[in-house]
């Protein structure tokens, strides 16, 4: 079937969901630190009108409470956070050194194929308007894991950490239509107290080694010399 | 023997057009800058002075060096014949493939660095490598987005490509959207314009296109100005007719032309004020930050092609 | 049932509780008594599941069967011993480490957090609740190990943070998979993670994409397991962190982590029909059990070397519920349980021990035996115990899952062989003069109460001689439900 046929709302979903790759693209080239929350934050946003679109498109109303959810969370709440306490640990003007941006970028068009070749079996058993984005989401995951790979902030880790979320969550309205409400409720928590403990962390770092380079925490070794 | 006759008429139409559109970015960008705009034909008359002044050689200027300008208008000018301007189904677009535009680029790319050698001098060389380090970064990218459009129009021949996204009608196609970024960002890099080059400046530190040429005078030059005005213009009409044709002419009826002419002269005018738009705001990158702004519009025509790949097929 | 919402709810009380009282001198008791309380509870959902087979709660959010009531049982009375040595070890660190009353009263709090994120995810019904349960387990217990905010406490934390999160971000995808593949055969969509449904319609599962699920599952809880290439946060977390905690990690954690793998192979195993999800296993337990076992010898940390130890016998476990077969499995719960005792046993006993030396280098711990024996002497039972000895549990376990692996892979027995000792040197070059070297001047004895470690042992050597009957009926229904045949 040709891409045209489709209704526009199901087009919709596949160009949003390009969109919220791109964004994790542009997350790995982005190197000061506010514009980087921002386009998390971007990401967020974007997860979220997809997901409110698959609701529409595909009517299970349900999605409209994670979407909700989501938008709160990533796109608002979150960053927020990030944002603040970027600026109390006067952090928030910092430019990080991304060793080799461009090979960066290519190793991620690579994921994308890998992640493309990993969902074949599954894309091809599905049936739903929107299976040929599951691709897309274990991108998302695995750019947010490169992103993690890739720096040394401590803040930009977090950041490629929440992507990753942001990717399951994505995989899971795309492939199933969402979790059930129990298990996804769950999970909000779950990345709520994990996006205030990395705040206390933060602090706790700056206190104990000075810096939020992750660099600096080389003190364990897998074996003593 | 009438489309003949249209095709030749498109072709004179598109040169005759370019310098008009190169005032139109001028003036729109004076405008923006609150500086007192020159009019909109001041890139014609610069032309004709420059056609009118004589033209002087250094004495070790070999024939490449006479030779350059006219290759470079010249395979500018057939490259202008090959994209569609007002028509489709010209008799031209059996040679339309986006493959010989390529070409037709890379063919003037290579005498101009050849030129920028010729004298000697040492801004030519600086010139011509930079240029070819640009050129090396841009041509996969323009490559890589055509090839995505090719995919979905399953041609690589522009007239063709223009007709089947007529035919489509409004489809969001992602990758047609990274296409036409991607492709944008080329065309900037490939006009010298900036980010990535600045037509403006006489600086030696940061020319590129103009440390070729700087040889040049009288009526090379300008034909190495116009050349350079055409390309940024099939660039924009690239852009324009490929990704959104709509109002481009399928029929040869008088009022269809008419109407496909006012609908490139509103695309490409509305593309001008975009362009001047992006180069208000953006500053003149470093050279060694030219590398990173390539491959982010690789990046842009690889998401293209991928999102094509995985998005769009098997729906 | 009453008993099975006990189980939950007392440290769910404990929770909001501690964080009001942690801080008092009386809280290590509160603690105490909390566990103390839970075990009972436990036991006596133990004796309904005994009685009355499995348990599903109303409204299907908990399950209990005879694999997952042992580990609550095993999981309480670990925590319960844990609680005991924990109150004056915790308050030996107040007086001479500084630990402010607020962190006091985050670590009870926490302690009984991590509690309640143990039992949630062995009761539940849901898979994607276990999820959430053994990510709620990695948060509760994150801030305590950076409880000292030494540099290396605050980089063992960030570590463990940081790869357990994205390892059990792994496991959520698989998660979302098995859920799209339970989602097509099982008709209401809630329905669809529940595990007494799945198990239920386990063979119509599509195959492919539950390979590719457990793949996921396996890297994300294998990471909470501690399997080589995934281990790196395992020893700098046990050995920063307070010495409870690295007991109820090592004790704890690493099995529920396990129970969750095993778990999800009994589902892939009825769908797969091929034993795929075992070899997968047995590669990364035996990769694990070895890897461990070398870098024991160059461990200068004591707790370090005992948590390498413990991702050694975790390796072991994975492999021998990667054979899969009924021998092999009762030997995997067997070894489950006598390593869970006997490794919080040595983590209690080691914290006393860096006590009295006032360090966790090995080489500044001399001469145990002569400044308290009973610490030396409980160094020495334990290490004898883990290493494999007779007569103690580990011998018995270790040499079923040996057996087990003569019978269906002999030539996988000399690896196995070849790594027992090769982890039992690492172990005993150690802890020699650990325990017999001469004290240093002016060493003196600690407050300690070895009580639990000798409890402990003591029901290690008797699973080593006898184990009871009530005990092997119930690892034998285990048996039963994993492999699908009787040991017997």
């Amino acid at each position: 079937m040709e891409l045209g046929q489709l209704s526009l709302y199901d087009q919709a979903i596949l160009l949003f969901a390009a969109i919220v790759l791109f964004t994790s693209f542009v997350m790995l080239a982005q190197a000061r630190i506010v514009p980087l929350i921002h386009t998390f934050a971007w990401q967020g946003t974007l997860l979220a009108v997809t997901t409110a679109l698959v609701a529409y498109a595909t009517n299970h109303p349900h999605l409209y409470i994670s979407a909700g959810m989501t938008f709160l969370l990533k796109a608002l709440l979150i960053p927020w956070m990030l944002h603040r306490l970027a600026v109390r640990l006067r952090i928030h003007r910092d430019v990080e050194a991304v060793a080799y941006p461009s090979l960066t970028l290519l190793a991620g068009g690579g994921l994308v194929i890998f992640s493309y070749h990993v969902a074949l079996p599954i894309v091809q058993l599905s049936a739903l308007i929107t299976r040929n984005t599951i691709a897309v989401s274990i991108a998302v995951v695995l750019l947010g894991m490169l992103l993690m790979i890739t720096r040394k902030k401590a803040i930009s880790q977090v950041i490629g950490f929440m992507s990753i979320e942001n990717g399951l969550f994505f995989a899971a309205v795309v492939s199933t239509y969402g979790m059930p409400m129990v298990v996804e409720l769950g999970i909000a928590f779950d990345v709520l107290v994990a996006a205030i403990l990395f705040g206390v962390f933060f602090f706790q770092m700056r206190a104990s080694i000075d810096s939020l380079d992750v660099d600096r925490l080389n003190r364990l070794r897998e074996v003593d010399r | 023997m009438t489309d003949w006759l249209m095709a030749l008429a498109q072709t004179l139409l598109f040169v005759a057009m370019a310098p008009l559109l190169g005032g139109w970015i001028k003036r729109v960008k004076c405008h923006m800058q609150n500086r007192a705009a020159p009019s909109l034909w001041q890139p014609y008359r610069d032309l004709a002075k420059l056609f009118r002044k004589h033209t002087v050689l250094a004495a070790n200027a070999s024939w490449i060096f006479r030779a350059t300008p006219y290759i470079v208008f010249g395979a500018t000018v057939l490259a202008a014949a090959v994209v569609p301007l007002v028509a489709v189904n010209l008799p031209t677009a059996a040679i339309a493939d986006v493959i010989v535009l390529v070409g037709f680029f890379a063919l003037a790319r290579f005498f101009t660095a050849l030129a920028g050698m010729d004298i000697g001098t040492a801004f030519g060389g600086m010139g011509s490598s930079r240029e070819m380090m640009i050129g090396a970064l841009a041509e996969p990218v323009m490559l890589m987005a055509v090839f995505t459009l090719a995919m979905s129009a399953s041609t690589t021949n522009l007239s063709e490509a223009v007709t089947y996204t007529l035919n489509s009608g409004l489809v969001l196609r992602p990758s047609f959207i990274f296409a036409a970024l991607g492709l944008m960002m080329v065309a900037v890099a490939e006009s010298g314009r900036i980010p990535v080059d600045n037509p403006a400046t006489h600086l030696e530190l940061t020319m590129v296109h103009e440390a070729m040429i700087l040889e040049y005078s009288g009526r090379h030059l300008a034909l190495i100005e116009w050349a350079g005005q055409l390309k940024l213009m099939i660039y924009l009409v690239l852009v324009a007719n490929v990704f959104f044709p709509w109002g481009i002419a399928t029929e040869m009826s008088p009022d269809n032309l008419a109407k496909g002419l006012v609908a490139i002269a509103g695309k490409l005018a509305l593309l001008g004020v975009l362009l001047v738009t992006w180069e208000t705001v953006m500053a003149k990158m470093r050279l060694f930050r030219v590398p990173q702004f390539l491959g982010f519009a690789f990046l842009l025509s690889l998401l293209g092609m991928l999102t094509r790949v995985v998005l769009e097929s098997g729906l | 049932m009453t008993a099975l919402w006990l189980v939950l709810l007392i440290p769910l009380a404990g929770i909001v509780l501690m964080a009001l009282i942690g801080h008092l001198r009386q809280a290590g008791w509160v603690n105490v008594a909390l566990a103390a309380l839970t075990l009972v509870a436990s036991l006596g959902l133990a004796l309904d599941v005994f009685a009355g087979g499995p348990l599903l709660s109303p409204g299907r959010m908990l399950y209990i069967d005879a694999f997952n009531v042992y580990l609550v049982t095993l999981t309480a009375f670990v925590g319960l011993t844990t609680a005991i040595f924990s109150r004056p070890y915790m308050q030996h660190e107040v007086e001479t480490r500084h630990i402010s009353k607020r962190r006091m009263r985050l670590y009870h709090s926490m302690y009984q957090g991590f509690m309640f994120a143990m039992y949630a995810a062995l009761t539940t019904n849901n898979v994607g609740i276990l999820w959430v349960a053994m990510e709620g387990a990695t948060l509760a217990t994150v801030l305590l190990v950076s409880l000292y905010r030494t540099p290396e406490a605050v980089e063992a934390a960030w570590k463990y943070f940081i790869l357990c999160g994205v390892g059990i971000a792994q496991a959520l995808f698989g998660t979302v998979l098995l859920f799209f593949a339970a989602e097509r055969v099982i008709p209401v969509r809630d329905d669809a993670l529940l595990w007494n449904v799945l198990y239920s319609s386990a063979a119509q599962l599509e195959p492919t994409v539950l390979t590719l699920s457990f793949v996921f599952l396996l890297v994300g809880y294998g990471t909470k397991v501690g399997l080589v290439p995934l281990h790196n946060w395992l020893p700098d977390a046990h050995s920063e962190g307070p010495t409870p905690m690295s007991a109820i990690l090592s004790g704890l954690l690493l099995n529920v982590a396990l129970y969750a793998l095993v778990r999800v192979k009994m589902l892939v195993d009825g769908s797969l029909h091929s034993n795929l999800a075992g070899y997968l296993m047995m590669g990364f337990g035996l990769l694990s059990f070895t890897v461990a076992g070398l870098f024991l010898h160059r461990q200068r940390d004591i707790k370090r070397m005992f948590s390498y130890s413990s991702i050694e016998h975790m390796g072991l476990m994975t492999f021998a519920f990667g054979i899969g077969g009924p021998l092999a499995t009762f030997g995997a719960l067997l070894h489950m349980t006598v390593h869970s005792l006997t490794k919080s046993a040595i983590f209690v006993t080691v914290g006393h021990a860096a006590q009295i030396a006032g360090t966790q280098t090995i080489e500044k711990i001399r001469g145990l035996i002569r400044t308290q024996p009973a610490v030396g002497w409980g160094l020495l039972l334990g290490t004898v115990a883990i290493a494999g000895f007779p007569p103690f549990g580990v011998f018995v376990s270790e040499f079923l899952v040996l057996s087990a692996t003569m019978k269906s892979w002999p030539w996988l027995t000399v690896p196995l062989l070849v790594g027992l000792a090769i982890a039992f040197a690492g172990l005993f070059r150690h802890l020699h003069p650990m325990v017999y070297g001469d004290a240093p001047e002016g060493q003196l004895p600690v407050r300690a109460n070895m009580l639990p470690v000798m409890i402990q042992l003591g029901l290690v050597l008797w699973l080593g001689i006898a184990i009871p009957v009530f005990l092997s009926k119930w690892f034998e229904q285990a048996t039963v439900l994993i492999s699908g045949s009787s040991p017997l």
